[in-house]
């Protein structure tokens, strides 16, 4: 129990506080629950070694030579130049394996992911950042939307079971289903080429230049807004399902009979009791899907050609840079394993068991 | 069939590890075999309680939609009109007609030939990948269930290694390596990255049915693990794995047409999402050429109703409530009752539990 408080960022302890203050208001002994951070600490580092352990590989299982690649499309680079170029991405095999293992990982500590040779020899690290808040922003835009609404949506799909707000589902569930990239073309093909509501792809109008002022604002609001809607519709179904399942077998919990035998307001009972229960399992679902929202944002991004990560990572594909496909790649996990830390923090939040474990 | 469901509503109501499991509010599937009885009709009534989950209308109207999809895949030479791969310089991008029904594409092929041909792909990758999956599922999920300390954990923390690390860009750097990957190869990777949602929900499952009597009798009867495993817990697994192998062929089939798509997988073979890689590379969708964007992606999406279907029909033989629910609130209406009028819900019973209102008393788990 207190073997494991060095691990722990001081900004997790933080939002505790909040929480268990939140508890002790009401009579119970809560601390912080440093046994349940622990382990999730420690899962994160070994998921986030993993992560880092497979992607040292992936270079090494690569077939073809990147630097040959980019040889054969620039003439005019001469042997010596070739050969730095070899060292810098790592592709020199002098070494054994283990010590490039450990000066991959030296390279990482300083913050050095290689040179992108697609995006003429600029640092890996700053070709990424400049896509993350693209990514993020839309994504991470579109999947709360999607959650709030999927999650509302579902409780009271189940608290009106067996009404006709029950053929929710069915609907939700069916646009679900549909491939992600074909409901995006669909829905280009119909509201930007038929309609004209929306252009077409692109995060801002040819020929804008980033900066905080209004135009340029509502120009990125008018490009995003056609990704993010497609995102919702077809992410809202596993949410909703998901809700309604969870809350029909709360609501035939004992605790909430009583609540409603005490003439506790229906309002009351439904989000302060069943929704309040019901929402555990989606905030651990929630943060188990990280993983393929951010897989299927690669897929949005590709449609509209969104300026962001995921459209970096096949650009980098095709033309077989593997130092930047390798740091996309690790950007995505680590963003996925701060998501799910994030989720973490919520759920602990949200749930008195987990920080009344150690009691 | 009467004890079925009589263990059935048991199951559901025990809910020991629904607190702790994690997301799938289900996990509880009747001990539907508890008896030891002998001879071989018992086994045979064990098969057929073991397939009891597709036993409603769901999973039949599921089931009869895949079966369908299985038989194009089989008899596509026969049923397509032409080679999907027949170039035809005289009808390029011609909407339906009696000689080409769903019309053709930019070089004149048949798409209707090409969709009943891309069928095949589909479904052989799906199922393939569904089977490497569940396989790998079953053996992780049920072993880390059962055994316990270190080698549980270890398992559960590999499981959730592969849970949290995103498929698709893995999937996407993986088939690079491969100049021109062949079915199998796509079925395999699809099926490595996908079996770690199963293994949790069947660890889940295994550790509570672990402690259960039946399994602890067999124990102490000194029958060998293997027995136990397969004997004893697989038959109450059935409906999760059964419900695991349906998601993972629903994820396999969504990421073969997305990876073809995108276009790391050869435009060569031909499934759906070539198809609509070609169409959305030939501007099908700003020329609105319907006929050749709408049926690929319309076969996607009715497999995939056909597949959530099966599994509605599996949760909510592992849930009753699922079912029950709509029911029970349909028929107080019918009766002029409102389900969620406090009056009609007071149980006589209750009184002890009303000093105990802190938000969340509920799934308690076993602490």
């Amino acid at each position: 129990m207190t073997g494991v408080q060095p691990q722990l960022a001081e900004l997790d302890t933080d939002a505790l506080e909040v929480g268990t203050t939140a508890t002790s208001a009401d009579g119970g002994r809560a601390r912080v629950p440093w046994r349940y951070l622990g382990r999730r600490a420690a899962f994160y580092l070994f998921t986030l070694w993993a992560a880092i352990t497979i992607n040292f590989f992936l270079r090494r299982m690569m077939k073809g030579d990147a630097v040959s690649q980019y040889l054969s499309r620039n003439r005019n680079v001469s042997p010596e130049a070739a050969d730095a170029l070899r060292t810098l991405l790592g592709l020199d095999s002098d070494k054994s394996l283990l010590e490039q293992y450990l000066d991959y990982w030296v390279l990482l500590a300083q913050g050095d992911l290689g040179i992108s040779l697609l995006h003429g020899l600029r640092p890996v690290t700053e070709v990424v950042s400049g896509a993350l808040p693209w990514t993020i922003g839309l994504v991470g835009v579109a999947t709360i939307f999607s959650f709030a609404i999927g999650t509302v949506g579902g409780a009271v799909v189940g608290w009106r079971r067996g009404s006709r707000a029950d053929a929710l589902i069915p609907i939700t569930t069916f646009l679900s289903t549909i491939p992600y990239f074909w409901l995006g073309l669909l829905a280009i093909a119909v509201f930007s080429v038929n309609l004209g509501w929306f252009p077409i792809g692109k995060a801002y109008g040819v020929g804008m230049r980033p900066g905080w002022n209004a135009e340029f604002i509502g120009q990125v609001l008018h490009h995003g807004a056609l990704p993010i809607a497609t995102i919702v519709v077809a992410s809202l179904g596993g949410w909703m399902l998901g809700m309604r399942n969870m809350m029909l077998t709360v609501l035939d919990e004992d605790y909430i009979t009583v609540a409603q035998a005490k003439g506790m307001p229906n309002q009351r009972v439904l989000w302060g009791y069943a929704a309040r229960n019901a929402v555990l399992p989606q905030i651990q679902s929630f943060a188990l899907s990280i993983g393929f929202i951010v897989g299927g944002s690669i897929v949005m991004e590709m449609v509209f050609s969104y300026p962001g990560i995921g459209k970096l990572l096949l650009d980098a594909t095709n033309a077989k840079d593997y130092a930047l496909m390798q740091g996309v790649f690790l950007v995505i996990t680590i963003s996925v394993l701060v998501a799910n830390i994030l989720a973490d923090i919520v759920y602990a939040f949200l749930d008195p068991r987990t920080r009344q474990a150690g009691v | 069939m009467s004890t079925k469901t009589k263990t059935q509503a048991t199951g559901a109501r025990t809910g020991a590890d629904r607190g702790t499991d994690g997301s799938r509010p289900a996990t509880n599937v009747p001990a539907a075999a508890v008896g030891r009885e002998s001879g071989g009709r018992v086994f045979l009534s064990k098969l057929g309680s073991a397939f009891a989950m597709f036993r409603n209308r769901k999973s039949v109207a599921g089931l009869a939609i895949l079966a369908f999809f299985v038989l194009i895949a089989i008899f596509a030479d026969v049923l397509a009109p032409f080679s999907p791969t027949q170039v035809d310089n005289t009808a390029r991008f011609q909407p339906p007609s009696a000689e080409h029904w769903l019309g053709t594409t930019h070089i004149g092929e048949d798409v209707l030939s090409q969709v009943i041909h891309g069928t095949r792909g589909v479904v052989v990758v799906g199922f393939l990948a569904a089977l490497i999956a569940t396989t790998i599922a079953i053996t992780v999920g049920v072993i880390s269930g059962y055994v316990s300390g270190w080698k549980s954990e270890g398992l559960s923390a590999l499981t959730n290694v592969f849970l949290v690390i995103p498929g698709l860009p893995l999937i996407i750097i993986v088939a690079a390596m491969f100049e021109d990957p062949p079915l199998w190869v796509i079925a395999a990777v699809l099926g490595l990255i996908g079996w770690a949602w199963g293994a949790r929900v069947l660890r889940a499952q295994t550790m509570s049915l672990r402690n259960r009597d039946f399994i602890q009798a067999a124990r102490a009867n000194g029958e060998p693990l293997r027995r136990i495993i397969t004997i004893e817990m697989l038959p109450n697994l059935m409906a999760l794995i059964a419900a695991s192998f349906v998601g993972t062929v629903t994820a396999a089939i969504l990421g073969l047409t997305t990876l073809s798509y995108i276009g790391v997988i050869p435009v060569t073979t031909y499934n759906w999402g070539t198809i609509l890689n070609w169409a959305s590379a030939q501007g099908a969708f700003q020329q609105n050429q319907w006929w050749w964007y709408l049926p690929p992606g319309l076969c996607i999406a009715i497999i995939g109703v056909a597949l959530s279907l099966i599994n509605f029909g599996i949760d909510e033989y592992v849930n009753p409530r699922l079912r029950s629910a709509g029911e029970r609130a349909r028929a107080m209406k019918k009766k002029g009752l409102d389900v969620n009028e406090p009056v009609t819900a007071v149980r006589p019973e209750m009184d002890g539990l009303a000093a105990h209102p802190t938000p969340a008393p509920a799934d308690k788990g076993t602490e």
